[in-house]
């Protein structure tokens, strides 16, 4: 049976709907998020071994081995020369963290909108793509921090971290460096219909010269100026020239600290802008 | 006092590119009305119902959803809407009950009432013992049932099912159109596209048949087949060969006569003394089979093809 409606229902539904949306208006970004995080708990022991194991193997590795070797100091801070370990540690944990952004804004992304289309559930709820965008990254960013802090407090414990009270910012720095590489790579996986191996040349094209190209190792300087600039570009290298800086009090390539700061983020307000438009673009087509 | 409709359309066009996909459709929908979109694939429908449900902007015409916009107020309108879409989009990782909670807290649900409404919904969609199983392991059904228990946790007032049993098994179809069932007696509107012909009169009080992006016709189920069609059919199969021959022989007989590549329909009020007159002819049919009219022959009718190709 049909009900004849009047126009004081329809005012009434009006108000309804305007009444049940507004916690989502404020919320929706962290309902997302939320959802996220439950999901993540699907491969949580990965994250965990990754967050606790990849540290541990490369500090050892570099610590214990390639260390023993290098006796030339390779930077300085305001107290004299340091090691090895503590000039790449900084550089370890941005490109970790840098890494995990490399994981979950690719493959997760083309997961939500085409493998499982989990994000068209979202987006037929009163959730809007820009929340959706959000919360997906708020997400990542807590998994960021994780894998960030883990890698800090081993990184202490192996004595790696010149000054560990100001060293705590170094997770948010790596945070920061997920998401200045992160955000233009998941605007660009939010508008992919198909992944016929971008997400591999990504992977090896982009994100491999990166972690090679940006002073992680060594100092940026010693690599000719043709090959310098990737670093000059490269979040990886401005995440680890901060972690340095505030790890053991300055940056190997002598720039000042803000300027790797603004980089950062003038490269997340960027990546940011282009991730909502892609989000917005596919979700109301 | 004036009737208002739920959903209102006026010459609503949604083109991409140079494809129009919905060409210039008028219809409104009445609370508490199970309103259906029939038509073969391709026809339109699911970008109609994508427009409808605020995720898709109309390039022209005119639409309201509950009195709204949805290009002004698309977040409020699907607060009050609940979707089933084609395909199923649960998180295959999460539990059944999660899949409810999850979706309840994108409507800014408490959790506690998020559990609350998860247990009233399983029991609905029959899914009690399932509630911890990942959701992945479920049959095709009861995915679908979880799918339209989930668009019921907002308590929606219109509920949008685009092709709800497609791909099912005739049991699991049943048991999904009785929960459908109970929905609209507890009055809530239904907005659903199917291009089965059995479904949309199972369910629908009234449809729209589309193709190529209009509307071809509209009404009942038992209007549109008084209008379109004779009250029986009588189906006939003299062998690929024979039956485009015997057309000329039949056609006096009949109302109409349709001929397929397997066999040919004649429509006509009284099947049984068609049938006699037929044999009196001296055609021997290998086989024939007296069927009321249905919506598939509606569809016939107005297209000149067959809803499923």
């Amino acid at each position: 049976m049909t009900a004849v409606a009047t126009h004081e229902d329809v005012a009434a539904w009006r108000d309804e709907a305007r009444a049940s949306v507004a916690r989502t208006r404020r919320r929706g970004s962290l309902y997302v998020a939320e959802y996220r995080l439950r999901a993540m708990r699907a491969y949580g022991w990965t994250i965990v071994i990754g967050a606790v194991g990849q540290p541990l193997l490369y500090l050892l590795g570099l610590g214990v081995g390639l260390a023993a070797f290098i006796r030339t100091p390779i930077a300085a801070g305001p107290s004299g020369s340091v090691g090895y370990v503590a000039f790449v540690a900084p550089a370890l944990l941005a490109s970790a963290v840098v890494g995990v952004a490399m994981e979950e804004f690719t493959y997760a992304v083309m997961e939500g909108f085409r493998w499982r289309k989990t994000f068209w559930a979202i987006n037929a709820s009163p959730v809007t793509p820009r929340q959706a965008c959000n919360g997906l990254v708020l997400a990542v960013a807590a998994r960021m921090l994780v894998t960030g802090t883990a890698y800090y407090g081993i990184a202490v414990a192996f004595g790696a971290i010149t000054r560990p009270v100001v060293g705590l910012a170094m997770p948010l720095v790596g945070v920061l460096g997920g998401l200045a590489f992160g955000l233009p790579v998941m605007a660009y996986a939010a508008q992919m219909k198909e992944d016929t191996g971008q997400f591999s040349i990504i992977q090896r094209f982009i994100f491999t010269p990166l972690f090679l190209f940006s002073g992680t190792f060594y100092p940026l300087a010693s690599l000719p100026l043709w090959l310098q600039w990737i670093g000059w570009i490269s979040p990886v290298w401005h995440a680890s020239e901060l972690g340095r800086a505030l790890s053991f009090g300055s940056s190997a390539g002598g720039w000042p600290w803000w300027t790797h700061l603004l980089v950062l983020l003038v490269m997340t307000t960027g990546g940011a802008a282009v991730a909502w438009r892609s989000f917005v673009k596919r979700m109301t087509s | 006092m004036t009737s208002a409709p739920v959903i209102e359309a006026r010459a609503l066009t949604k083109r991409f590119g140079d494809l129009v996909a919905v060409d210039g459709i008028d219809f409104e929908v009445a609370p508490g009305e199970a309103f259906g979109l029939l038509g073969p694939n391709g026809a339109g429908k699911s970008t109609t119902m994508r427009m409808i449900g605020a995720v898709s902007q109309r390039t022209s015409g005119e639409l309201q959803v509950l009195g709204l916009n949805p290009d002004t107020e698309g977040p409020a309108i699907r607060a009050r809407l609940g979707v089933v879409p084609q395909e199923d989009n649960l998180d295959m990782e999460l539990s059944v009950r999660e899949n409810l909670v999850v979706y309840g807290r994108y409507f800014g649900i408490s959790r506690a009432e998020c559990h609350r409404r998860a247990d009233e919904l399983l029991a609905f969609a029959q899914l009690e013992e399932k509630a911890r199983t990942k959701t992945d392991d479920l049959s095709g059904g009861m995915k679908r049932r979880l799918t339209i228990a989930r668009a019921l946790v907002n308590e929606p007032r219109v509920l949008m099912l685009d092709e709800p049993t497609t791909g099912l098994d005739p049991q699991a179809r049943h048991v999904l159109w009785d929960r459908l069932f109970r929905l609209k007696e507890r009055g809530t509107t239904l907005v659903l596209t199917t291009h089965y012909m059995d479904e949309a009169e199972q369910l629908c009080d009234r449809l729209v048949v589309v193709d190529h992006g209009r509307i071809m016709a509209e009404g009942s189920p038992a209007e549109l087949i008084r209008q379109y069609s004779s009250r029986e059919v009588l189906e006939l199969r003299f062998g690929s060969g024979r039956n485009a021959e015997v057309e000329p022989l039949l056609d006096p007989l009949a109302d109409r006569v349709e001929v397929l590549p397997d066999r040919v329909l004649c429509y006509t009020d009284d099947g049984e003394d068609l049938l006699e007159r037929v044999a009196a002819l001296g055609l021997e049919p290998a086989t024939s089979l007296v069927r009321r009219s249905s919506l598939e022959d509606v569809f016939l009718r107005l297209t000149g093809r067959s809803l499923i190709e």
